[in-house]
């Protein structure tokens, strides 16, 4: 056999019952078991609910769902497989496998909604407008960057989080204010399905983020977060605007720039530092919250009085067999 | 004022709520194989929300064995729940598994490692907290 044939690497079989990392197995139980397919969501039930839509709801909303497809199709195609080449352990390149597959299903059910309820050339016009929208390509092109194989894998996680965890929400927030009106439900069930996926894979590169940092002297890691608080007040500056061109029309701006807000914090803790933003800049639209968590509770405070006193979880089993009670 | 016990994975997000409060804490353990602290007085129970999507695996199993010993589960006097609103109805669920299975309330639910007015409210409902619990005679 000749050399060039022997010296090639091989990847190690991944072996599942020798975990170095517990975080792996435990994050890709809970994506597999949340697996679904758009095929589930019985979009058709909100074509009536459509047709009520003025013509420039139904293309702000068209548009912002192509401004989250191109968000997607990176994911799937870009970043998902560049955080593999950096993966520690073999399962946790098992796990990234998952999560870009997931990117594509997200990138499609968009497209189950347009095949449901809208015209073939509205739909070509919305995705023509997303490839020459500058604030879409420009903060595509800044993750992009990133994603670029000379960058460093903590600046990667970043980039990544920041997309999983805070550039989906300007778009994220209309299927909920439509849902908030009794608008489109069965669509918001849908984007609720993406936006728990997306929790999770900001919350598990987030976690990786922190195990890398850990390797890192002082300096280092106050370096990365300093390029993580600068990034993100370029992607902030770049989705302001992006908010005010979609949604000045509808006066809905301010609202959803407090719900960037509190998604960029999120973004942020995902990472292990402190928000950005401060609490009063981050009051969301209680509407928003109820339509993001509907049968939550969502104003439950014992010490306050407000809400029951006692939150028993709906969807509950509660039976687990490590209970000895 | 009386204890607080906490439970956080490596991700830390409970572990920085914890450390915000800046109140004396006992942590339960990551590792099965380390003992579990030893609690002598009443406590509140600060722990994260594990549920997939059908709302099982909420409580984390360390959490779980640490409340399995009557003695302790007998102490506890109310819990704080993390979790996050993305995750809708089973936002911060492991709260009302816990409320449920040890009847007691519970007391605040957070996202993440909370926010200054999660962390604001929750010091100053602790302290009245214990308050009234003090005034009950014994």
């Amino acid at each position: 056999m000749k050399d060039t044939v022997v010296s090639r690497a091989v990847p190690r079989a991944v072996n599942w019952n020798r975990l170095e990392d517990d975080k792996d197995l435990e994050i890709w139980n809970r994506l597999t078991v949340n697996f679904w397919l758009p095929e589930k969501v019985p979009l058709s039930n909100d074509i009536q609910s459509w047709s009520q839509l003025t013509p420039q709801e139904q293309t702000l909303t068209i548009r912002v769902f192509t401004g989250l497809t191109l968000l997607d199709t990176i994911q799937n195609t870009v970043g998902a497989p560049t955080l593999m080449e950096d993966a520690i352990t073999p399962h946790e390149e098992a796990v990234l496998s998952n999560i870009s597959f997931m990117e594509a299903v997200h990138a499609r059910s968009y497209s189950s909604v347009f095949s449901t309820l809208c015209q073939t050339d509205q739909v070509d016009e919305a995705f023509r407008w997303s490839s020459e929208n500058e604030h879409l390509q420009a903060k595509s092109r800044l993750i992009l960057d990133e994603y670029d194989a000379t960058s460093s894998p903590l600046r990667k996680k970043v980039a990544s989080v920041f997309l999983e965890s805070f550039l989906f929400y300007s778009g994220f927030y209309l299927p909920m204010h439509w849902s908030s009106r009794a608008r489109l439900t069965n669509t918001a069930d849908l984007i609720r399905l993406i936006i728990r996926d997306e929790a999770i894979h900001g919350y598990y590169i987030g976690y990786k983020f922190q195990r890398g940092m850990e390797r890192l002297s002082e300096a280092e890691r106050q370096e990365i977060k300093d390029f993580a608080f600068g990034l993100m007040f370029d992607l902030y500056d770049i989705e302001a605007r992006y908010t005010e061109q979609l949604y000045d029309p509808l006066g809905l701006t301010e609202d959803v720039k407090n719900f960037l807000h509190y998604n960029a914090n999120k973004a942020l803790q995902n990472l292990g530092f402190e928000g950005l933003f401060p609490d009063e800049a981050c009051r969301v639209n209680p509407a928003i919250m109820a339509a993001l968590s509907p049968n939550s509770d969502e104003n439950h405070d014992f010490f306050s009085g407000s809400g029951s006193s006692y939150v028993i979880g709906k969807a509950v089993a509660t039976e687990d067999e490590d209970w000895d009670f | 004022m009386s204890g607080l016990v906490f439970f956080s994975s490596r991700s830390g997000n409970t572990r920085r709520f914890v450390e915000k409060l800046d109140l004396a804490a006992d942590r339960i353990p990551i590792d099965e194989t380390e003992a579990f602290p030893d609690i002598r007085a009443p406590y509140v129970l600060i722990c994260p929300t594990y549920a997939d999507a059908h709302g099982r695996g909420a409580v984390h199993r360390q959490v779980i064995r640490f409340l399995n010993a009557p003695e302790r589960r007998a102490l506890l006097r109310g819990v704080i729940a993390g979790g996050n609103r993305n995750f809708g109805a089973t936002f911060a669920q492991a709260g009302g598994v816990i409320a449920r299975k040890c009847n007691v309330p519970v007391l605040y639910r957070f996202e993440l490692a909370g926010t200054d007015t999660d962390i604001a409210r929750v010091k100053a409902g602790l302290e009245t907290f214990w308050g009234q619990e003090c005034s009950i005679p014994a």
